[in-house]
């Protein structure tokens, strides 16, 4: 698996096949990037679960919040992190241990052994992107803020 | 997926699907000011930056977006911000990171209204530009101080036919954790693309060759992508808490797009240098002939400078693509399919003779525009560059014996027959 470059296939089927998604280091504050993405996934319909151990026990955006991975009662397709490269190691191995399908690390985050770790359990992974923007690049939103979008293509987009 | 066709596909195609709404094949003219919210909470996350969409022409519009996308595309960039103007152009890219009292270094030889526009505006704002000689790479080094935030360089320069080694400053401006800006106006993505040497921004007047056929103004600021805002303490405006957005920080949020959300978000938004939608339109459908008209706009220029440099009149020409050119080497490198179509070159008769010539030509038009499908003359030191002192217009190649011509597609021996006839009349 090439983690420089993703094929559009390969992220557009991730996104198609998940449906909820565990975020590690969600923030409450709604000016930090990933209040930004949680709130645009769950406009998306995806459902997206918390997690950040000094927010436990609160809600965000209207989903409980948990301390710990482990501690997240509903099955998880995909855990988002939002937390630094060297932090991401321990997270991953409770996303194995949940029975996640895919670890997805945000912009900036990129942890070659634990990816290793990942896929030799099985699960796919995506590192150092973000979930918002490769969604909406390849739904066509992204282009409405001038971004290149790589997407080339002669049909009528579903809206 | 886009990266893998071609320039000639990506020009036609890149940020164009067909309308979702109605299907429509040709890029709509979205000609309204405003957008619709769904409901509250959508006008609050759009305010916040939250979600995508429009919400003000002035900030985003459909159709300047198409345009957007399709110059990121061809310049290899990560996305662009439409302008009004190519002027308007330089003035956000240097607003999004400059603070009164920053400086940059420029080339000497830009464009005459850029050299104004850095020189005399830009000091009202508290921005301080050097001009050095852009032979010679090491002068930009040499004229960085510890306030410089930039370099900036014509890749193909107005009108002199200069070519600066691209690579060579890309160096110096990395080494010294500044960016390199790159007006790529004249060389157009098809003859030059500046990011696969190391620019970290390129500029341009769509106005000139994108656009094409002379009828609508415009510029872009494209941004690669690669640029590291937060190597050093200079550029705390991608990096610091936007006040205007409560405390949102570009870089940290929007990573390699900080540059482009942070270009409308603020730039367009307190600048409002805004494209037209129509203006858009005209580019977009200007750029999708770009490859053809480039190669015979090449094709042209070459044979109308290699014409001039044996003509009696003429003491010399001054176009990268002939053999005498100093700048023939740099061009191979640089500018492979050709030299442009914009060059300089001098008549014997000096001033005098250059009035005579640009008064007495017929298909050429004489006027301050460069990059029409029409063949263009003008005069700088009376016209475009008399805002210059001598010694400047001399720096920037338009000394008083000294003529420019943007050389159209029409067919190459009626240019050659009115330049003749010009000539004779100016002896």
């Amino acid at each position: 698996m090439n983690h420089d470059r993703y094929s559009d296939a390969y992220l557009r089927a991730i996104l198609r096949g998940v449906k909820t998604i565990a975020m590690v280091g969600a923030s409450p504050m709604w000016n930090r990037p990933s209040f930004f993405a949680m709130k645009y996934l769950q406009a998306k319909g995806f459902r997206v679960i918390p997690v950040n151990p000094q927010a436990a026990g609160t809600e965000i955006l209207g989903e409980k919040c948990y301390a710990d991975l482990a501690d997240v009662p509903d099955p998880i397709d995909m855990v988002d992190i939002f937390r630094r490269s060297e932090a991401v190691g321990p997270i991953v191995d409770a996303a194995i241990a949940k029975g996640a399908r895919i670890v997805w690390m945000q912009i900036g985050v990129r942890n070659d052994e634990a990816a290793a770790r990942a896929e030799a359990a099985g699960l796919q992974v995506v590192m150092n992107r973000c979930p918002k923007i490769e969604y909406s690049r390849l739904h066509g939103e992204l282009a409405w803020s001038g971004v290149n979008t790589g997407i080339i293509s002669s049909k009528r987009r579903k809206i | 997926m886009a990266e893998t066709y071609g320039f000639e596909t990506r020009a036609i195609h890149a940020g164009a699907s067909p309308d979702p709404t109605t299907g429509a094949r040709s890029t709509p003219i979205f000609q309204t000011t405003a957008y619709v919210f769904d409901d509250a909470d959508h006008a609050a996350s759009l305010f916040n930056l939250q979600t995508y969409g429009y919400v003000y022409t002035r900030i985003g519009n459909p159709t300047v977006s198409v345009l957007e996308e399709r110059l990121a595309s061809l310049e290899g960039g990560r996305g662009a911000i439409c302008t009004a103007t190519g002027h308007a152009a330089q003035m956000l890219a240097f607003f999004a990171f400059m603070e009164p009292g920053d400086h940059f270094v420029a080339s000497n030889r830009l464009y005459g209204g850029s050299i104004t526009q850095f020189g005399r505006s830009f000091k009202k704002f508290g921005w301080h530009a050097s001009f050095v000689d852009p032979g010679d790479p090491e002068n930009f080094h040499r004229a960085l101080t510890p306030h410089s935030k930039a370099i900036f360089i014509e890749s193909l320069a107005n009108p002199g036919g200069v070519i600066t080694d691209l690579e060579a400053i890309a160096k110096i401006a990395r080494a010294a954790g500044v960016l390199l800006i790159v007006d790529n106006t004249l060389a157009t993505p098809y003859l030059c693309r500046p990011f696969e040497w190391g620019a970290d921004l390129i500029v341009h007047s769509t106005t000139k060759f994108l656009c094409g056929h002379g009828n609508a103004m415009g510029g872009a600021v494209i941004d690669s992508g690669r640029f590291d805002w937060a190597q050093n303490d200079k550029f705390k405006s991608l990096t610091e808490p936007e006040p205007a957005y409560h405390g949102l920080r570009f870089y940290e949020t929007f990573g390699d797009l900080a540059f482009t959300v942070q270009g409308h978000a603020v730039g367009l938004r307190d600048l409002g240098a805004t494209m037209a939608p129509m203006n858009a339109f005209l580019t977009i459908t200007g750029i999708e002939t770009l490859p053809l008209r480039m190669e015979r706009h090449c094709a042209n220029a070459l044979a109308v400078a290699r014409y001039l440099e044996r003509h009696k009149a003429v003491s010399w020409v001054s176009y990268a693509g002939l053999d005498s050119s100093p700048y023939r080497a740099l061009a191979q490198k640089y500018l492979p399919k050709g030299a442009g179509s914009v060059f300089t070159f001098g008549l014997k008769g000096g001033y005098a003779a250059g009035v005579k010539l640009v008064e007495s030509v017929e298909l050429l038009s004489h006027l301050a525009n460069i990059g029409d499908t029409r063949s263009l003359i003008i005069h700088p030191a009376s016209t475009t560059h008399r805002q210059l002192t001598e010694d400047q217009q001399v720096a920037a190649g338009a000394g008083p014996d000294v003529v420019r011509l943007s050389i159209g597609i029409e067919s190459e021996p009626d240019i050659i027959a009115d330049l003749e006839r010009g000539l004779a009349a100016s002896n």
